[in-house]
């Protein structure tokens, strides 16, 4: 038994080697970047750290890192199946504008109100992702074709009813448009631990639940299983017995439903409407995000943790008279250097794997050998 | 040329170690050695597809270094691979000057050239037809005139008679004594001992990865070639007392299914196929690969839908059931090719327990799936099949392609199928694993399974089976008792030259059409069979 503890701690130490050697190494080449614009490094990055773990900042990087970590989840449904979505950006972004028009047709009691909302949003972002699913099955077309598309259309669809008159209402203060205001019982809570670093949306708790949902149903689960096995092989999945194409539609779905949730924090915590002014572009986020924490509910957490934590420093960091472009410069070399290590740590992994039970495996016929020539003599 | 001391180091499989091997010019040298001895990284090695760890080669004296198979080739060595490396929709002249386009140009020259080299071994190579239009056998022809359009005065041959029939071996074997009478080098590498006996001129052969010794094509005979091989005494896939019933398990009735081809064109590849197994037999199938086989096999698991015909599993109707739903009701599956159908590579191997049974007991209570008790069942599995692993938490990529299938074999027969198809269960096997495999199959048929075997390995297929069928162009065109017939006449049979009842020429009786019993006595044993 001891072996086989040995084998899973050596599995989880290179799981951990390709996050961290990927950030050390998006720290490097940022290092760089920075003596090369004439700017000294060290001293950036003490001040990301030394801003970012200000209460207020903990606060915000909770609050912003709650959004990518639903992203995340949405992203690496599709992932473990060997999916690529790249819509959920459209797919939450529709959920979540046609989530706060219901939410402002009807006031209900809370306990009614903000499911409503929530299960309207997960609908119709489940629907605009299984038009990717039914498209792939149907006629074959990729689901990166498909959902770039969809995303589009998203944003077309959305600027077309969230004009005065159709969705939405016009600030004539802000010259923004929005939609109708979420009645009180629509607004979810919020904790402060802090009053001087301001709330802690509630729906951290909801990103927790999911999070757990998601390693639940994936590890637990036969439905998981199978799941996993498309993702693994395609033909071995085919051949146990999986519906592959009945698959693919599903764990759209559920990707989609996911995405549902993405929109949920900025409508229910803080805006408590649809505007012009809605964050835009988190599903791309939450394919950093995944990648980064390699499809694990952990791993995704500290991605969205990370992510939330570099935006946030982004802004002081220019405040300092740095290039604000220069986090993103990590962001994406971070991003970069994640897809490398982690396929140069798989690569490493197996090989060794391999090696090893070669050698046990060896010394363990040797052994046999060496018994028998001794019972012989 | 002469290797001295090679070792290679690999992960996961049999490294080479002090490999020594002296090739005489102007012979047929054959490398042999079971499935997964070593022959093939060592011929990789020498056509400089990999890099050794230690050792020298050195060809005509001097020695040499190849990085590179064009290294190889500028030394006048050649490999003519168990897979050919042919672009179907160009013509023969196109695929040979296909990268060597410096030689002799793309035109009359080339063809010129190649016209030569044709007659000159008596290749009987067309420049002009396409490709995909040729048989096996002359793709593999125009494998070799490649390689000696090149201009390679050695040629490695690895496995050249695994995708022929016994007829085509005849005629390749013709074509290598051509070859070595204008004073070229063959390697040949093989584990068909009748074969290399028939064609060699010097014999190595290679156990564990390591040369063990030569022998003499004419003083050796197979059975001590094969103790050499294997080191130790041989199994034989032999069933010794029927135990066939009555009651049918299996049946298949007008079975129709239709593909498209690569172009795109819809071809019949099963047609009108009607077979009964029952409880307690073993029904073997004998054909040259992709002869629809392997799509039989796939509308009998549900993975393609057949255009038209019935499926009856002990009594019910399957036709229209899933995958899933067969696989409940007793099919078990060893199939063709494991890494892309029965394994999850880069999945613990208790994962790889679960899969394709991951609703059955007891892998799972009700929608959840229950690890500790299927990581119980696999502790069990790897010691009752003698898995060879360190544990149930390594890769199943992790281990040798013997262990895999093992595996497997005991995987499928822990939920007791009811009828087990097992397509070329004992492909690159090693020789232990083999014996152990065949055994599990007879150990279940006794109790009642029903098996459908399809095998490339005609020994394996006239042992173990009980009543044989050969297949030909999607259709069962003849049937055989195992019992009579001698590999030769199911190979004839098997090129589509004899259908109906066939029996043994000897028996004297020849029915049906059979028009081709003329045996060759260059025998084809496998490693497996004994004379």
């Amino acid at each position: 038994m001891k072996k086989f503890a040995k084998i899973d701690k050596d599995r989880l130490l290179l799981g951990i080697a390709a996050p961290v050697l990927a950030v050390v190494a998006a720290l490097v080449v940022t290092a760089l970047v920075l003596l090369a614009t004439g700017k000294e490094p060290f001293k950036a990055f003490q001040i990301m750290v030394s801003y970012g773990f200000k209460s207020d900042s903990q606060v915000f990087i909770l609050n912003e890192a709650t959004t990518y970590y639903l992203a995340g989840l949405a992203v690496a449904i599709g992932f473990r199946m060997n999916l690529f979505n790249i819509g959920v950006d459209g797919q939450y972004r529709m959920g979540a504008f046609f989530g706060a028009v219901v939410g402002g047709m009807v006031t209900l009691p809370s306990f009614l109100e903000i499911p409503l909302i929530i299960v309207v949003s997960m609908v119709v972002a489940a629907a605009w992702s299984a038009i990717a699913g039914f498209l792939k099955v149907g006629r074959g077309v990729s689901e990166v074709i498909a959902t770039i598309m969809l995303n589009s259309i998203a944003t077309a669809v959305i600027s077309y009813l969230l004009q005065p008159g159709r969705l939405a209402h016009l600030n004539s203060n802000t010259n923004s448009v929005y939609t109708t205001m979420l009645p009180k019982s629509a607004w979810f809570f919020t904790m402060t631990t802090n009053p001087a670093a301001g709330p802690i949306e509630g729906f951290i708790v909801i990103a927790v639940l999911a999070g757990v949902a998601y390693w639940f149903v994936l590890s637990r689960t036969r439905f998981g299983f199978d799941l996993r096995t498309v993702g693994q092989s395609e033909s071995a999945a085919e051949a146990s017995g999986v519906n592959v194409k009945k698959m693919i539609v599903t764990s759209m779905i559920i990707s989609g439903a996911l995405a549902g949730l993405v929109g949920m924090p900025a409508l229910l915590n803080e805006a408590h409407t649809y505007s012009d002014e809605f964050p835009t572009g988190i599903g791309f986020i939450g394919i950093a995000v995944a990648l980064l924490g390699r499809n694990h509910p952990v791993g995704i957490g500290i991605g969205a943790l990370l992510w939330a934590f570099l935006d946030r420093t982004s802004n002081w960091l220019e405040f300092n008279g740095y290039d604000k472009e220069i986090v993103g410069v990590i962001q994406g070399v971070i991003v970069l250097c994640v897809v490398i290590a982690y396929e140069v740590v798989r690569r490493y992994g197996l090989g060794r794997q391999q090696r090893k039970v070669g050698e046990e495996l060896a010394a363990a016929a040797s052994l046999k050998t060496v018994e028998k020539a001794e019972v012989t003599a | 040329m002469e290797l001295k001391g090679i070792t290679k180091r690999f992960p996961g499989v049999v490294a080479n170690h002090d490999i020594d091997i002296t090739v005489r010019r102007g012979i047929v040298h054959a490398l042999v050695g079971e499935n997964g001895a070593g022959k093939s990284t060592l011929m990789k090695i020498l056509y400089g597809m990999q890099k050794p760890d230690e050792g020298t080669i050195a060809v005509d004296g001097e020695q040499v270094s190849f990085s590179n198979p064009g290294d190889a080739i500028v030394r006048g060595i050649g490999m003519v691979h168990q897979h050919f490396m042919l672009a179907d929709n160009l013509t023969v002249l196109e695929n040979v000057v296909l990268g060597s386009e410096k030689l002799y140009g793309i035109g009359t020259k080339a063809r010129a050239k190649i016209t030569e080299i044709s007659d000159a071994y008596g290749l009987n190579v067309r420049p002009d037809v396409l490709v995909e239009d040729l048989g096996v056998a002359d793709r593999q022809r125009v494998e070799i005139l490649k390689v000696l359009y090149r201009g390679a005065r050695t040629l490695i041959l690895d496995e050249p008679t695994a995708v022929l029939v016994p007829q085509e071996v005849d005629a390749l074997f013709d074509n290598l004594r051509e070859l070595k009478a204008e004073g070229l080098t063959v390697i040949f590498i093989s584990h068909k001992l009748g074969e290399v006996l028939s064609v060699a001129d010097e014999i190595t052969v290679i156990r564990r990865g390591t040369t063990v010794g030569t022998a003499d094509p004419k003083t050796i005979t197979t059975k001590q070639l094969a103790e050499l091989m294997v080191g130790s005494e041989l199994p034989s896939p032999e069933t010794r007392e029927s135990t066939v019933t009555d009651v049918p398990m299996l049946q298949v009735d007008g079975l129709k299914l239709t593909a498209p081809d690569q172009d795109g064109v819809e071809r019949t590849v099963l047609d009108d196929i009607a077979l009964t197994i029952h409880k307690g037999e073993v029904l073997g199938i004998a054909g040259v690969e992709g002869n629809g086989q392997a799509e039989l096999v796939e509308a009998i698991m549900g993975m393609r839908a057949p255009d038209a015909g019935v499926l009856t599993l002990d009594g019910r109707d399957i036709s229209r059931t899933p995958t899933r739903k067969r696989r409940e009701d007793g099919i078990g599956y060893i199939p063709e090719d494991r890494h892309r159908h029965g394994l999850l590579l880069e999945a613990p191997l208790w994962e790889n327990r679960i899969l394709g049974h991951v609703t059955e007991k007891p892998n799972s209570k009700g929608a959840l799936l229950d690890p500790a008790a299927a990581r119980r069942d696999t502790e069990r599995i790897v010691a009752e099949y003698d898995v060879r692993t360190p544990g149930i938490d390594v890769t199943a990529a992790s281990l040798s392609g013997g262990n895999q299938q093992k595996l497997i074999v005991g995987r499928e027969m822990s939920h007791q199928p009811k009828l087990l198809i097992a397509a070329h269960p004992t492909r690159g096997v090693d020789v232990g694993a083999q014996a152990q495999i065949w055994d599990q199959i007879r150990e279940a048929r006794r109790e009642g399974l029903a098996v459908l075997l399809i095998s490339a390995d005609l020994d394996e297929l006239i042992g173990l089976s009980d009543c044989l069928r050969v297949m030909f162009r999607g259709r069962l065109v003849a049937d055989a008792d195992p019992a009579t017939i001698t590999p030769e006449e199911l190979g004839s049979a098997m090129t589509g030259a004899s259908s109906g009842h066939l029996e043994h020429a000897a028996a004297g009786a020849v029915t049906g059409t059979a028009r081709d019993t003329a045996v060759s006595d260059t025998a084809s044993d496998t490693a497996g069979g004994e004379d």
